[in-house]
């Protein structure tokens, strides 16, 4: 086990370099010039832009400039945007914001989504479950932001139980209308996955013995069943936490949240290669951890499954 | 500037009539602490500049340089004219020698007075190339400009850097005293005392020039409000000078929070909820079938935009070439509809090239061409001998892709040609493909005037190598035109002739007018009033927050 | 890496209840032989044929994929029929789903749009599912370096922000102010959306196949001699096919809200292709005002993903011999 601990976090490395390379040649494939849309209407002076560019080292070769960041990365000192601003400042005050909104997503869809795949996995077919089935499409059919500003406008303008909008702090409390927005997307794949999943062993002979034994049905769902039945709903959360924190970038402009999500999509346009490579690294070592957790977690659902 | 402001949100500007029943007349009511120590928050989006005076060309930034700052002449809340603000007069015989004095006695916020080097300084310190100021080019009238400021010999993208200046001051800029100073231009220009109130014409306290880079993080202007705190994609705080000398321009609240959001739709729902107290444009959603008319009742604002939208005719695509074909797409869209629905009321139809709200306007400069006509489109397209199908160019965010598609389509009704809208993903994108003449259609154009000066639709849009020539087109007829009406010293002259060189337009079509958009705002019930100016931005000094009750 | 203890041997304990497992299923399969000898797929088509659900949703899938393949039999009028004097009115005799801000008739648009949404929605799921499992299945099986590497790959995928990802693709292969074709552009949507999503599915397929591995039945099948391809199709996929199906049929949904998404940035089908994305993307910001404009597209999208994950339901059910 430590053994192989240790093997998935040297794994860290080459996985980091990768990703790093691959996100900073991609920033740059990226058309536009970052310094052409900032005279407005007008063609910017020439000047300024050769003498940004220069600045920012961007007329070496790529390979150059790559390990130019990669030494601001080793010191810790990234820098700062095009427009003269800290960029460990600003990841700093945007990460945690995120990170607590995409936790909160997550345990809304493991509260609402779990509960519902079990109970319907476990009733099977009926009405109750197709309610379930066609509200949490309708939910992925919608585009996120309709579902946010439908909430926001009901919640916050009409009857006044939230505010509209999230404030620089960002608290837990605030985050949890957000948090259901953008976990809304993936409730329907936990409720579905879960609820197959239930279905699928709730035949499974190790029930059959535990109800025959006479178990009571609470052990037999909680202990036997649920257990058996996670390992594909734990993968998928896993997943999910890391796309939960890339893909919230609707969810962050809808309710004015200052997290990484607009922060890249921002900076993609603006061709802020720093920034831009800084945050999709973060988000595959999140990734990274992520995946990691649900490998050792399948160990621990399924005692058959070992790491040696 | 043209702008970002127009670029990324919608529309152009002017004068922002105000509503509420708050009497009109002169200085507000008396306000008593409660309202003069009010915290008011507007809308923002993140300034991608530092923000110094000569480099912020956004309207995020523009908020914030707009309190900070005071120039030698202010614009009219109403209608834009230019006022002695920093000067006290400025005076010139020839319209190519300017004498300024300035008015003794205006601080700025770290108490050093505003004398005449710290114009001459500031503005030297903006145009030196090797500064890299994004409005650099904005000095270019000044006599000297070409020694401090050098071109690239290989264009932006070439290896080469430009060389380095033979000088860092402007022989045009001369300091007579304390308090004066002479500016000699290149030529003579006759709006140059309108251009001066533009932003990246602010003095500068001696401060900023022992280190530039630590000031721009705390700037220190001479205006009505003073900097306190920014913190990147959350707010820009500011409080109000006490010390400010002039009424017109003095605020009459406390605080200033210029709240940065990334969204529109999430200020305008703070705003109906009291959160936001003004946004100075409102999102697609609440345009949508004139919703916000409903919903913003007496918290509407409007204000008298100096914009213009039209399309680009690339000169170098030559299968736009034939003037009938130009007639016939302007004759093809039926302004009147689309500025009625897709637009809702926010936009009226163009006329001409100039908008109706500048000095020298004239109606119906764009003739029968800017009327829709179905059949009369059809005839001239039958002679254009064009075939093919017509394409539209934009980025596609921010609410431009509708009115452009809703064009298309009338287009396509209109003459029976194919039409489609091509979008890029982003304002940055699109600006590349117009500056590198890649345009493959009609082009996308939303100009906000600068300044209240009719010149600023012609010269930057029209004269060949203009800074907005987006169309690369070159009228040898125009350029002299426009040349002598620079020149010319009378008033009344000059803008006469910018009006023959606007006539000369219709004579080739090098866009075609759209519509020109009505600015509308709003502002949240905390304010007894506010104004919106004609660039389309919060007029600090008409604030008036009410009393508590 | 993920290497679940040393899968041959699994541990003497396990072996000895593999090996009375193998009579059991010696018996079983015998049985079945002499009752009828159908196929594993075979048997999965006699199932289906007697759900009403597989019929219900066969039916609707049917009449969407008539809409892609002939719209002219839904509508006489063309795609981009417009008509700025009815913009946002209602449902009405002349247009069924009311007419967009536009002008455009939201039942022609929507007859229309057909063609490219299930395109992409289909071909980018397929793909999508067969590059994921394909990973999956190699990454689970084999285990150790060959999972740490596709694993690791997956991450880094993963990690890469949709958009990124796809406005270097696409952009990469259309540089602003070319006009490529209709078909080029739904093809290279298909897979930047496969190539941008496929970990996923790895994962997902990875974990079962973990899982199945430890399986007495497929023991039992290895220890019978069987080879790895004969394990892997004819044991192993039929089991751990379900929770990928359950990704895929859901996914469709998703991809095609994602299409839409494309198509707002531009990048994805451009005009005159029309698709249901592109139309609840107008629509969005009608929502109050007009919501038929919204509600329309999106109601047609979540039938057909409805139809598609009760088609999904029902083939896996047809296939799991458990839940008969």
């Amino acid at each position: 086990m430590g053994r192989y601990l240790l093997r998935r976090l040297l794994q860290f490395v080459p996985v980091f370099l990768g990703t790093t390379f691959i996100v900073y040649t991609l920033v740059w494939a990226v058309p536009g010039d970052p310094f052409a849309g900032k005279c407005g209407e007008r063609q910017c002076p020439d000047t300024f832009v050769s003498l940004m560019t220069e600045r920012y080292g961007l007329n070496d070769p790529l390979v150059v400039q790559y390990f130019t960041y990669l030494g601001k990365v080793l010191t810790g000192n990234l820098g700062e945007t095009f427009s003269g601003v800290s960029i460990s400042e600003q990841l700093l005050n945007s990460a945690p914001i995120t990170v607590r909104l995409a936790i909160v997503a997550l345990l809304i869809q493991i509260v609402i989504g779990v509960v519902a795949g079990v109970v319907t996995g476990i009733r099977g077919r009926g009405y109750l479950d197709n309610l379930v089935l066609v509200s949490t499409l309708f939910l992925i059919s919608l585009p996120t932001f309709v579902t946010g500003s439908v909430l926001q406008i009901l919640l916050g303008v009409e009857w006044g139980i939230i505010d509209p909008t999230v404030s620089a702090q960002a608290t837990w409390g605030e985050l949890i209308v957000p948090g259901f927005v953008l976990g809304s997307i993936s409730m329907a794949y936990v409720t579905r996955l879960t609820r197959t999943s239930i279905t699928e062993n709730k035949h499974a002979d190790y029930v059959r013995t535990a109800i025959a034994k006479g178990q009571p049905g609470r052990r037999v769902v909680f202990v036997h069943l649920l257990r058996n039945s996670a390992i594909p709903v734990v993968t998928f959360l896993g997943t999910d936490l890391g796309s939960l924190m890339g893909g919230a970038i609707v969810t962050e402009g809808v309710f004015n949240i200052n997290g990484i999500g607009g922060l890249i999509f921002r900076n993609i346009a603006e061709k802020e290669g720093v920034m831009v490579t800084t945050i999709v690294t973060l988000l595959v070592l999140v990734y990274l951890l992520m995946s990691l957790i649900v490998d050792l977690l399948y160990a621990v659902l399924d005692p058959r499954i070992r790491y040696d | 500037m043209g702008s970002k402001a127009v670029a990324l949100t919608a529309a152009p500007l002017t004068i922002a009539l105000v509503l509420t029943g708050c009497g009109g007349g002169g200085g507000g009511a008396p306000a008593g602490n409660a309202t003069a120590d009010a915290t008011i928050s507007i809308y923002g989006t993140n300034p991608p500049g530092n923000m110094l005076p000569a480099n912020a060309t956004d309207a995020g930034s523009a908020k914030m340089q707009e309190g900070l700052y005071s120039q030698l002449v202010g614009y009219g809340a109403d209608d834009g004219r230019p006022f002695d603000q920093v000067a006290e007069s400025i005076t010139s015989a020839d319209k190519k020698v300017y004498n300024v004095k300035l008015r003794k006695g205006w601080k700025f916020h770290d108490g050093t007075e505003v004398k005449a080097k710290n114009f001459v300084d500031a503005w030297n310190w903006g145009a030196y190339g090797p500064n890299a100021q994004l409005s650099a080019t904005w000095f270019k009238q000044i006599d000297g400009f070409d020694d401090v400021y050098t071109k690239d010999p290989d264009g932006a993208s070439g290896p080469q850097k430009p060389p380095t200046p033979a000088s860092k001051t402007m022989k045009g800029l001369k300091v007579i005293g304390d308090h004066e100073f002479e500016i000699t231009l290149k030529a003579p220009f006759s709006v140059f005392t309108t251009v001066i109130g533009y932003t990246p014409f602010a003095p500068l306290p001696d401060k900023f020039f022992a280190d530039p880079e630590a000031f721009a993080k705390n700037p220190i202007g001479n205006g009505p409000l003073k900097f306190v705190s920014f913190t990147p994609n959350v707010e820009i705080r500011m409080t109000r000078n006490d010390e400010f000398p002039l009424d017109q321009k003095k605020v009459k609240f406390r605080n200033l929070v210029i709240k940065i959001y990334s969204q529109q739709e999430a200020a305008y729902k703070d705003l109906l909820s009291g959160q936001l107290d003004f946004i100075e444009t409102l999102p697609p959603s609440a345009k949508a079938g004139g919703k916000y008319k409903t919903e913003l009742g007496d918290r509407l604002l409007t204000a008298k935009l100096l914009s213009i939208s039209t399309l680009t005719v690339p000169s170098y695509l030559p299968e736009y070439g034939s003037l009938d074909l130009r007639k016939a797409i302007a004759l093809a869209v039926n302004r009147d509809q689309i500025t009625k629905t897709v637009l809702a009321d926010t936009y009226v139809p163009a006329d001409g090239w100039v908008n109706d709200n500048i000095e020298g306007y004239e109606k119906g400069v764009c003739g029968e061409f800017c009327e829709y006509d179905p059949a009369k489109a059809k005839e001239y397209y039958a002679r254009s001998g064009h075939s093919g199908k017509i394409t539209i160019q934009s980025n596609s965010d921010g609410g431009r892709k509708e009115p452009l598609e809703a064009a298309c389509n009338s287009i396509k009704n209109a003459i029976g040609v194919e039409c489609t809208f091509v979008g890029a993903t982003n304002f940055g994108e699109f600006r590349n493909i117009i500056d590198g003449s890649k345009l493959t259609g009609l082009g996308r154009s939303d100009w906000g005037a600068d300044y209240a000066e009719i010149e600023n639709f012609l010269n930057p849009l029209h004269r060949t190598g203009g800074s907005s020539n987006d169309s690369k087109t070159s009228n040898p007829q125009l350029d002299a035109l426009l040349a002598q009406a620079d020149a010319t010293a009378d008033r009344a002259e000059a803008i006469r002739l910018y009006q023959q060189a606007h006539r000369l337009l219709p004579t080739y079509f090098p866009s075609i007018p759209l519509w020109m958009e009505r600015g509308v705002g709003a502002r949240s019930d905390n304010l007894a009033t506010a104004t919106m100016s004609f660039k389309r931005r919060l007029e600090y000094a008409s604030v008036t927050v009410k009393g508590n009750g | 890496m993920t290497d679940p203890g040393s899968v041959g041997g699994g541990g003497p304990a396990l072996e000895s209840f593999a090996s009375a497992e193998v009579a059991d299923l010696a018996t079983t399969q015998s049985d079945e032989r002499q009752r009828k000898p159908r196929s594993l797929w075979g048997d999965a088509w006699h199932q289906l044929r007697r759900k009403p659900m597989f019929a219900i949703s066969a039916v609707i899938i049917l009449v969407v994929v008539l809409m892609a393949a002939f719209p002219s039999l839904f509508t006489a009028r063309p795609a981009d029929y417009n008509n700025l004097d009815f913009a946002s009115q209602p449902p009405s005799a002349s247009a069924w789903f009311g007419y967009s801000f536009q002008g455009y008739d939201i039942w022609a648009r929507a007859v229309h749009g057909a063609r490219a949404t299930l395109l992409v929605g289909f071909f980018a799921t397929l793909l999508t599912v067969l590059i994921g499992s394909v990973m999956g299945i190699i990454a689970g099986f084999y285990g150790r370096l060959t999972d740490a590497f596709i694993s690791r790959f997956g991450d880094v995928f993963a990690g890469l922000p949709f958009v990124l990802g796809a406005i270097v693709i696409l952009t990469t292969f259309n540089p602003p102010g070319s006009e490529p074709s209709g078909t080029a552009v739904l093809i290279q949507v298909i897979l930047s959306i496969s190539v941008l999503s496929w970990p996923v599915s790895m994962r997902i397929m990875r974990s079962a196949t973990i899982v199945a591995k430890q399986l007495d039945y497929v023991k039992a099948a290895r220890a019978l001699g069987a080879s790895t391809r004969r394990i892997i199709f004819r044991h192993m996929l039929p089991n751990t096919v379900a929770p990928v199906l359950v990704y895929a049929t859901i996914a469709l949904g998703a991809f095609i809200a994602v299409e839409a998404t494309l198509a707002y940035l531009g990048i994805g089908v451009r005009p005159p292709v029309v698709s249901w994305g592109v139309m609840i993307n107008d629509g969005k910001d009608y929502v109050q005002t007009s919501p038929h404009e919204l509600l329309f597209p999106a109601g047609l999208v979540t039938i057909t993903v409805l139809a598609f994950v009760m088609l999904g339901d029902a083939v896996r059910d047809a296939l799991d011999p458990k839940s008969r």
